[in-house]
């Protein structure tokens, strides 16, 4: 156990020793060493990229997935990632920037993705969110809808919804609402 | 300070204090100095002048303490009176801090609180060194980590890589949730830091996105819905006003789309209170569960302050739910602990050398041999990307700083850069030591 008392008489008839440590230099937060570290070790799929607008802000990116395979192969879509200082005991603020006609996101951006609200752990890393991320694109998932009526067609006609899908990245109405051309 | 004392005054605590005991720690010296350094040379510091706040002030200078400083942000809101007990229904609208500096100040003779109404964030290290200990009564996660991040950066290691003990200032930590509270001493680079254990905090309760756009089922879903997706679509007050818990009309609002989609669903229970609940995210606060978990806190500070006996080691739930249960454990110091595990290493540089020679160095010596060294630094408060090669867009940047001098690049004698690597779990904290040509 330290003993407070006889110490701090020391140190103050010790003016604190020697304080030459330099100019008090504002200290890196715990959230920003954490996401350095997550950015440091991202190992990303071919089918991913990230890009930096500013590379000393490490807490606001963008990840570009362009799946090779499925029903978005050849697509280009556009996550923001706002990481704020409650990182990791809260999930980074991620939203889907390109229009897209999927089952799990709405056209405002919203993403429904476990671990981006209910199952995130401080465990996971920005690694665990871009391969969940890259997971709804191979596996868009009709049970937990976000986009309703995307999901109804997934599942009643997935021929349909395959021809919806590529109609939307070529740009064009599906129904009445127009999606951007999101090819590369 | 005897001016304000009376006959007996401290006779309880001078019991403790002049007295060997059998419970008393191995190391207590029974003096009557004690006492004076309680009443005159003791500063601490009270982080949050809210439920937990007020309690642990008013027990803290019936102690004796009497050099207080106190930090709050926050103003009197007419919710807060019948727990915040230094508070009166004149006083809503006035800051936390002085309205409960200047109560202590007026009903505890001798006693000099120093309010701060403002964050903790800003004040620097030069306000945080001076005091013995710190206790705080947050209810905010990003509050204690700033907090515990800064003890951590004041601690002074010797050589043999040992913190030097007088540079350690213990944390005494206390939380309340409704009927459950905790309480916990820290002593940084010693015991487990908040850092080490940021996994026990329980999560934030998310709704699943889909539950909440297509399939609610509670009337907490329904408040949801509109906070998460129909603010941001409809944007009542304007472009960019966010949803403030505090203001009657927003809350309003969401109270009224709420109700309508609840009604959509058939689902009952919205209501305006439960509505700023969710909005708020509050969890009713409980007065007694503040007032035991303050009590215990001030006896840490007691035995911390005097030595009297033992220190809680470190952490004890409270819960009184059903019954009164408790429970006392130690938390560990974690290995590769973000905050504290890191000791700063010196690295010597002359400040002509470049910043390849410092990735080398990191690379090829042999007590580091890092593989692909990301390297950060704050400057003027500013985070600073030095280098990182792993990310493409991040390695085209910073490549150029590479062949520019330390000097060039606005580092410092003393200043702290953090190497994160595959190869250790936990990033390094360097701090550099320049030598200018002319000292050579």
């Amino acid at each position: 156990m330290i003993k407070l008392f006889s110490l701090k008489q020391q140190k103050k008839d010790g003016t604190d020793g020697g304080s030459k440590s330099g100019p008090a230099h504002k200290k890196a937060s715990a959230a920003q060493l954490r996401i350095t570290k997550d950015i440091n070790e991202l190992s990303l799929p071919k089918t991913c990229q990230v890009e930096f607008p500013d590379p000393d802000d490490l807490l606001s990116f963008k990840l570009i997935i362009s799946p090779d395979e499925g029903f978005y192969k050849g697509g280009h879509f556009v996550f923001s990632f706002k990481v704020g200082q409650g990182y990791p005991h809260e999930p980074p603020k991620v939203k889907c920037e390109t229009m897209v006609y999927h089952p799990n996101i709405d056209l405002e951006g919203n993403i429904c993705l476990n671990i981006l609200r209910e199952d995130w752990k401080p465990v996971l890393t920005i690694n665990s969110i871009v391969y969940g991320l890259q997971y709804l694109f191979l596996e868009p998932n009709p049970e937990d809808p976000l986009n309703k009526e995307a999901a109804e067609v997934l599942q009643n006609n997935r021929r349909l919804f395959e021809q919806n899908v590529a109609k939307a990245m070529r740009g064009g109405y599906i129904g009445s609402t127009y999606f951007e051309r999101c090819l590369k | 300070m005897t001016g304000v004392d009376w006959p007996h005054r401290w006779a309880h605590v001078s019991k403790i204090l002049t007295r060997p005991g059998p419970f008393a720690h191995p190391d207590f010296e029974a003096c009557p100095e004690m006492m004076d350094f309680l009443h005159d040379d003791c500063k601490l510091l009270i982080i949050g002048a809210g439920g937990l706040g007020c309690e642990l002030l008013k027990d803290l200078a019936l102690l004796g303490f009497r050099n207080m400083d106190v930090i709050d942000m926050d103003t009197i809101d007419l919710s807060n009176l019948n727990r915040q007990f230094l508070f009166r229904k004149k006083d809503i609208g006035k800051p936390k801090a002085d309205v409960a500096a200047e109560y202590i100040n007026s009903r505890i003779p001798g006693c000099k609180v120093i309010p701060h109404f403002t964050k903790i964030q800003d004040f620097d290290s030069s306000f945080y060194r001076q005091f013995h200990i710190v206790v705080c009564g947050l209810d905010s996660i990003i509050a204690r980590r700033w907090i515990n991040g800064m003890l951590v950066s004041l601690l002074k290691y010797n050589d043999d890589n040992t913190v030097d003990q007088s540079s350690i200032i213990p944390m005494v930590d206390g939380g309340t949730e409704g009927f459950k509270g905790n309480a916990r001493v820290i002593l940084p680079g010693v015991s487990a830091c908040v850092e080490c254990t940021l996994e026990l905090y329980p999560p934030q309760v998310n709704f699943p996105m889909c539950t909440i756009a297509h399939t609610p089922r509670l009337p907490e879903h329904c408040i949801e819905y509109v906070k998460v997706l129909l603010w941001p679509q409809e944007k009542p007050f304007g472009e960019g006003v966010e949803l403030d818990g505090d203001d009657p009309a927003h809350i309003k609002w969401v109270y009224d789309k709420a109700s309508e989609r609840a009604s959509q669903y058939g689902i009952s229970g919205v209501t305006y209170r439960l509505t700023q609940g969710v909005v708020k995210r509050i969890i009713p606060a409980v007065a007694s569960t503040n007032a035991v978990i303050a009590a215990a806190c001030a006896t840490e500070v007691f035995k911390l302050a005097t030595s009297c006996c033992q220190v809680l080691n470190n952490y004890v739930n409270f819960n009184d739910t059903e019954g009164i249960y408790t429970y006392t454990f130690e938390a560990e110091k974690k290995d590769n602990c973000a905050a504290c595990s890191q000791i700063p290493q010196h690295l010597t540089f002359s400040e002509d050398d470049k910043l390849q020679d410092v990735v080398d160095h990191l690379k090829e010596s042999a007590i580091y041999q890092l593989k692909s060294p990301g390297i950060i630094t704050t400057i003027d408060g500013k985070n600073k990307t030095l280098f990182m090669s792993t990310v493409k867009c991040i390695e085209d940047a910073t490549k150029s700083n590479l062949k520019k001098s330390l000097k060039e690049l606005g580092l410092e004698n003393g200043q702290e850069i953090y190497v994160a690597d595959p190869t250790t779990p936990n990033s390094l904290l360097f701090r550099l030591q320049l030598a200018s040509k002319m000292d050579d």
